[in-house]
């Protein structure tokens, strides 16, 4: 008898799977974050859970990238570009039950500039000489200078804000204002989130959500096969992608990052300090052979530091399109002596090993010869990032929006140091006029074009599988987040 | 008896001292900071110099190793760098996977192996005897993730009896932990077992030729008779060394299965912590493992004397 039961109940039991299964969502991740406090660590896969689901800023990123209200509802700029006064949302409320207020605002953004901060992105907050709390629902935050980008920064995920109550345990169970809270954390396996019920803005429409960690290509392709997730963020093995877009339980949705992704080079050192040498190894590259054999197809090629899918974009492509010869004559009016012996740094995503095998070959063809040496991200961060830039040639991608002002650092591991770029960054740091804010970066996109400062390969595609029904998944990858809140399955 | 567990205990207390000191320093040595590993590309020099003393990294290396030697004598494995949760909870987090995996691998393996051969003991030179033992060349010959991958393949996406990985944690219940950890055990045990159903054999056959056999034989006892009762016991020691090293190798080494079903267990722990050079983690899972080893040979050691009564007078 005991066993016809517990078989009845398990009928039951499989019988509801399906039903339930409408109201929440699996989606299966890469990267296991490293513990859940975007304000103080770099993991891209922090953010992937906590962004917009769980933790607010003031500002947030739309998906098309765009900076719309977040916790702040409006605001007001003064004249001058120093002041800005945000009003904030009303009826926020914290996980934990306490009033969202301006003291919040205050606390997090003195807590991410202060001089203890572990905060990873400190420079988003540089340029703040004070915050203070009008009233509970005012905020007047004061710049030491005009800052054209300043509601954009404020928007990352590294700007979060966050509670004194709460701040302690953060990193193991985050309280925020989102649509969803923190429900739970098998390490190594998943986390997962519940809907908020008290939400001040528009409700999840997802009663439960679930990230699921399957780090290896092939296990994610069997995963999603079995049904055991429902959607796949960042997909790993675009070579399946046809397989999914084939079968009607599934669809592929393919669109872009603000992931450049480039060969740099060493311009801090022989030989790619000559700018001839650059050159040629930008019309030695094949982008379209690297796209094909890397990325089985998926990726847009681009000819600077910019995303394709950015109004400001200007296609340089043609500065250094595919010309073997021309590159053997570069370098032969360089005067190097060849073959020209390179040492090339693979990090290990696999765009980046299997880019640089293709890149070495086509670099061979035209004299120069690649060795190369596949490193981990410690190695890679140490030796050819951070201090000793013990690089000549390098292939990584670089995920962060609007980043090309990396290239107005003398110190970076790109060791490019050119005057007139870091002026028209300077400029642009301050402006706030569109139309010139446009100009500027078109202009700084065309210099390090024809500067060859790096050999720029192509614009990092993003592949999402999920079954079919499932809703509202951003297709774009304006920042590292995956946003649930506005995920639903089609009845 | 007193005497041969005395020595063999110290032994394992040596053999672990120095383990704690090579682990340490080559791990520490390892090229890589922490900080900057955490706080990536744009974190800023002051930044840098904040999370490192807020991680104890100024301090000179050997203060390290002592403090961390002391921790682990109290039981306290330190906290990660990453993670910042105790070691100690991560770790039994990740042993609530991998020792039932290992367990469940171990269980299958000797459940499959002891029949098998004896069997193929017994009938020597027999077709079946052939034939399984060119069966269990396979088994060691088959790389287990590829094993896996074909599992998966079937029983997963084809048949979707199992799920193709993960790990249902304690609270689903017994039946669904089982769920998960049959398909990563089988695929664990399939070339444990053929290695072991060899050496049992084989084992088996040399005590076969041995005098005292001859003599029980000779006493009118049939052929099967004396395998059960004499030669069987005596083939033990062998076997018992390779059931040993296997435990060990279960409970570390099943980090190529971890990924492909993806559990979260101890191998993929270590494989997360050195790339982000959570160097606690490494060190303390690293010392736990050697521990885990170095214990299971002094139980097997220990074992020996119970079916060796000359080791006991010793």
């Amino acid at each position: 008898m005991k066993a016809k039961i517990s078989a009845v109940a398990l009928a039951a039991a499989m019988a509801a799977g399906p039903v339930l299964a409408q109201d929440s969502l699996t989606v299966a991740l890469q990267l296991e974050p490293p513990h859940l406090d975007p304000t103080s660590a770099a993991a891209g896969a922090i953010d992937q859970v906590v962004y917009a689901n769980i933790f607010e800023g003031l500002t947030r990123f739309g998906p098309d990238g765009s900076v719309n209200p977040g916790l702040a509802s409006s605001w007001e700029i003064s004249e001058d570009g120093l002041t800005y006064t945000f009003h904030l949302v009303e009826g926020a409320k914290f996980h934990d039950g306490t009033d969202f207020e301006a003291t919040d605002v205050v606390f997090s953004l003195d807590r991410a500039r202060g001089e203890d901060s572990v905060n990873a992105q400190k420079t988003l907050f540089a340029g703040i000489e004070s915050v203070e709390a009008v009233d509970p629902a005012t905020v007047k935050v004061t710049l030491s200078a005009p800052d054209g980008l300043f509601l954009f920064k404020m928007a990352w995920g590294d700007a979060v804000i966050v509670a004194p109550e709460s701040i302690d345990d953060i990193k193991t169970a985050p309280v925020g204002t989102g649509a969803f809270t923190f429900d739970g954390w098998v390490q190594g396996d998943s986390i997962s989130l519940a809907k908020n019920p008290d939400y001040w803005g528009e409700p999840a429409m997802l009663d439960a959500a679930t990230f699921k960690y399957i780090s290896d290509p092939t296990a994610g392709f069997a995963a999603m096969m079995a049904g055991d997730v429902d959607a796949f963020v960042a997909f790993p093995a675009p070579e399946n992608l046809p397989q999914f877009d084939a079968d009607p339980r599934f669809k592929v949705l393919i669109g872009s990052t603000e992931g450049e992704t480039i060969l740099a080079m060493n311009n801090g050192r022989e030989p790619f300090s000559n700018k001839l040498v650059r050159e040629a190894v930008a019309h030695a590259i094949n982008r379209q052979d690297i796209i094909d054999g890397a990325m089985f197809g998926y990726g847009t090629p681009i000819g600077t530091f910019f995303a394709p899918h950015n109004p400001d974009y200007v296609d340089l492509t043609g500065l250094s399109d595919y010309d073997p010869e021309k590159s053997k004559a570069l370098l032969e009016e360089a005067g190097v002596a060849l073959p020209l012996k390179v040492k090339m740094t693979l990090p290990p995503p696999s765009y980046a090993r299997r880019g640089g095998e293709i890149v070495a070959a086509q670099l061979r063809a035209v004299g120069i010869e690649p060795e190369i040496e596949n490193v981990e991200w410690a190695q890679w961060l140490e030796n050819t990032f951070r201090n000793a830039h013990d690089y000549d040639l390098t292939i990584i991608s670089h995920t962060e929006p609007m980043d090309i002002n990396a290239y107005a650092n003398p110190d970076y591991y790109f060791q490019y140091d050119n005057p007139a770029f870091q002026d028209v960054m300077a400029k642009l740091d301050v402006e706030s006029d569109p139309a010139v804010r446009s100009e500027l970066l078109k202009s700084a996109q065309t210099m390090l074009a024809e500067d060859y400062v790096s050999g720029f390969l192509f614009e990092l595609p993003l592949h999402t599988v999920a079954k079919t029904g499932v809703e509202g998944l951003w297709v774009n990858m304006p920042t590292q987040a995956t946003d649930l809140t506005g995920v639903y399955w089609e009845k | 008896m007193l005497r041969y567990t005395l020595t063999r205990f110290l032994s394992l207390c040596l053999s672990l001292a120095v383990a704690s000191v090579v682990i340490f320093f080559a791990i520490e040595v390892l090229p890589g900071d922490p900080a900057s590993i955490m706080l990536g590309v744009n974190a800023q020099p002051d930044t840098l110099a904040a999370l490192r003393t807020e991680l104890g990294l100024d301090q000179p290396m050997v203060a390290r190793y002592f403090a961390w030697v002391t921790g682990l004598l109290q039981g306290d494995f330190g906290i990660s760098y990453t993670y910042r949760t105790p070691v100690a909870q991560m770790i039994a987090d990740r042993l609530a996977v991998s020792l039932p995996l290992a367990l469940f691998s171990l269980a299958l393996t000797v459940v499959i192996a002891f029949p098998v051969g004896i069997w193929a003991a017994s009938r020597r030179g027999s077709v079946s005897d052939v034939s399984i033992m060119g069966l269990t060349q396979l088994g060691v010959a088959i790389p287990n993730f590829w094993f896996a991958m074909l599992m998966v393949l079937v029983f997963a996406i084809n048949l979707q009896w199992f799920s193709a990985g993960g790990f249902a944690g304690w609270d689903a219940g017994l039946l669904a932990v089982l769920k998960s950890l049959t398909l990563p055990a089988i695929a664990l045990a399939l070339p444990q077992a053929s290695i072991l159903a060899r050496v049992m054999r084989s084992a088996l056959l040399d005590t076969l030729s041995e005098d005292f056999i001859r003599t029980a034989r000779a006493k009118g006892l049939t052929r099967r008779q004396a395998l059960w009762r004499h030669a069987l016991r005596n083939a033990l020691i062998p076997v018992l060394t390779i059931i040993g090293m296997q435990f060990s190798f279960l409970l570390a080494g099943g980090i190529i299965i971890e990924n492909v079903f993806y559990l979260p267990g101890l191998g993929r722990l270590i494989f997360q912590a050195i790339s982000a050079r959570d160097l606690v983690v490494v060190e303390s899972v690293v010392m736990l493992l050697v521990f885990a080893v170095i214990l299971v040979n002094f139980l097997v050691e220990l074992a020996y004397a119970a079916v060796d009564p000359r080791l006991r007078a010793r």
